[in-house]
Parts: C-alpha cells; structure tokens; sequence
C-alpha cells in the first residue's frame, strides 16, 4: 500500500503566487481579485505599463539573440515567439466581439487584423492596409509608430533586422488558425516623419486565392 | 548655452559623450576617456573628504568659462553637464537627459550595460532637447 500523506494536497497558506494580481496593478485592480477572476472582456484599466513590456521584449530579443545565427534566423526566432500570442489573441478577440463569426473572405480577416487585433494589443488601429501591385498574392499593413519597438535602436550592422517580427508571428498565427496559411514579415519603409513606420508583408498561399476565386 | 555632455559608467568609463556647441576645441578620444577617468577620481575623493558623512561628492563645478553640472544615479552612473556659467534650470535638462538616457538606451537589446552608447533614437533625442533649451 502506498502512503497516503506522498499525495498530501498543497497546504492553503502556499498559495501560488502566479495566480494572484501583483503589486504593479495596485490603484488600477482590485487587488483581491486573482488574474484568473478577472473578467476576460474588461480591458478598461488592465492596460499594461509600456515600460514592463519595453523591458520584457528586450529580454525577449536578448535571450532569442543568444540562441540564433544570423539576422535571418533571428527574425525567425522572434516570428516564433509571436506565433503563441498569435494563437490565443485570435481566441480571445473573437470572444470579447459583440457578435463574433468567422471570417472566409480574405479582405475581412485582413481587416479583423488591422482593426481588432491592432486595438486589442496596441490601443488603436493600423495606420494602413493596403494591397501589393506588383503580386496578386500580397498585402501590406502598416504602423506608423510601432509601439513594441518604440525604445529600439538598431545598430548598424543589423540593420536589415525589424524586431517587429514578433507581430508579424502574431498575424501570421491568427491568419494560420482562421484557415488562411500565409507566410508574412516585418520590414522598416520610413517615410517622412516617421522613420520607425514598419509595413507587415503578407504573402497568402496559393490555395487562398483559389478559394477566395470560387468564392466570389 | 549648453556645452556638452558626458555620460561616465560606474567604473569611470567614458560611455558617451557628445560636443553641442561649435567653438569647442575637439580632442582626441583618448583625451576624452583620460577627462572622464580624472572626473571619476575627483568625485570619490570629493566624496570621502567632505565634513559631512555620507556626501554625494561633487555636484557643480563652476569656472569662469563654464559651468559642469554633475548629476550620479542610484546605480553610479555620473551624467555631467558643461554649460555656459549664466545657464540656469539644469537641473530639468539633467532630468530629461536621464529620462531619455533611460527610454533609449537601458530599453534597448542591443546596448549592455556599462558599455558605450549607440543608440541612433538617443542621438536625436538629445539633439531634439538640446535645441529646445
């Protein structure tokens, strides 16, 4: 007979730290409140400081920097590290809409990205979303001033890297789990005013197009 | 007018430094660090030798010429400031440089600390605030 006291349930004073609210959230939480009680759909007053985050997604690039070799495989690295958040935020936004369905057409997932999304983790709205001229297949959504890397300087002989690939990660798994594989990217076009603007490059696979042509 | 600014680590490296007005004379970059390594001394020693216990060390230097304006943070890092001897309101110029000391450069992935600053936003920054004031 095995003993019973080896399966002894956790004492309730070790209370797990992760799930209560900490310190940082004081005057904006209610404090009793664990995470996990929190209402899913109130995001008034449980904005993150941009500072936690700056520091947070630093450390991000500093750890991915330190595993990789090359730029290329960096932007890889980051583009995996948004893919998870891509997958849960497609969830989340879809359930804290009003009258949430699914998108089939290529045009309205685009437009959940550059609205809904864009709302939900930065505040407001993508400043562009536009369609490539040149390829059928491709489309273009820009930010002005990417927040993520508001505090970035890249040095020179990076300077192909955007560390916005960790949102293109992100599009890249909410377009993957609503059923349009694409492949997408980050790249840095500055524009007069501002020279941080960065256009998220989407490039669909062939058979979205092809459904998006039998659908229309 | 503001002259200059040095940004020395908290071993005495020169980690920055950067010339805003034209007159000044340039000197070599090895006279720089030798400048910022001098300061750091005279700051410990100002420090341990002064009456009262506990002293910040020296926090302004004022000479005929100019004015330097020495500003040390919690983790050692000493922000010096040379201006014209009239200039007034350093104090909130020192703020603004370490705030932006503080967004641009300890933010960034690819500055380590204590180490030179190369951080292109933190260039323009100051550049931005040194022309408003």
């Amino acid at each position: 007979m095995s003993d019973p006291s080896a399966y002894a349930y956790p004492s309730s004073n070790s209370a797990r730290l992760s799930t209560t609210s900490s310190v940082y959230t004081d005057g904006r939480q209610n404090r009793t409140k664990s995470l996990l009680e929190r209402n899913l759909n109130r995001t008034k007053g449980a904005e993150v400081s941009l500072s936690a985050l700056s520091f947070l997604f630093s450390e991000m690039i500093q750890y991915a920097q330190k595993r990789v070799n090359g730029i290329q495989d960096l932007e890889r690295k980051l583009n995996e590290l948004g893919y998870r958040v891509g997958l849960r935020m497609l969830e989340l936004l879809v359930w804290r809409d009003r009258n949430p369905k699914r998108e089939t057409r290529v045009l309205s997932i685009l437009y959940f990205i550059h609205t809904a999304l864009w709302k939900g983790l930065f505040g407001k709205q993508a400043d562009s979303l536009e369609k490539s001229t040149e390829n059928e297949d491709e489309f273009m959504i820009s930010d002005n001033e990417p927040i993520l890397t508001k505090y970035i300087s890249v040095p020179r002989e990076l300077s192909q890297l955007n560390c916005n690939a960790f949102i293109a990660g992100v599009v890249e798994a909410i377009l993957d789990s609503a059923q349009f594989p694409a492949r997408v990217t980050a790249h840095t076009v500055p524009i007069d005013g501002f020279p941080l603007r960065t256009t998220i490059l989407i490039k669909f696979d062939k058979e979205v197009l092809e459904r998006e042509e039998m659908l229309k | 007018m503001i002259y200059s600014l040095y940004i020395i680590n908290k071993a005495g490296g020169l980690v920055y430094q950067r010339d805003f007005a034209e007159q000044l004379e340039k000197l070599s970059s090895n006279d720089y660090l030798v400048l910022a390594g001098t300061f750091h001394g005279v700051h410990a020693i100002t420090s341990k030798i002064s009456p009262v216990p506990s002293s910040s060390g020296i926090e302004v230097l004022e000479a005929e010429t100019f004015k330097l304006i020495c500003t040390q943070t919690l983790t050692g890092t000493k922000f010096l400031l040379v201006t014209d001897p009239q200039h007034q309101n350093v104090e909130v110029l020192q703020k603004k440089v370490y705030d932006l000391y503080s967004n641009f450069v300890m933010k960034n992935p690819f500055h380590t600390p204590e180490m030179p600053i190369r951080s292109d936003q933190f260039d323009a920054g100051l550049t931005k605030l040194i022309s408003e004031a």
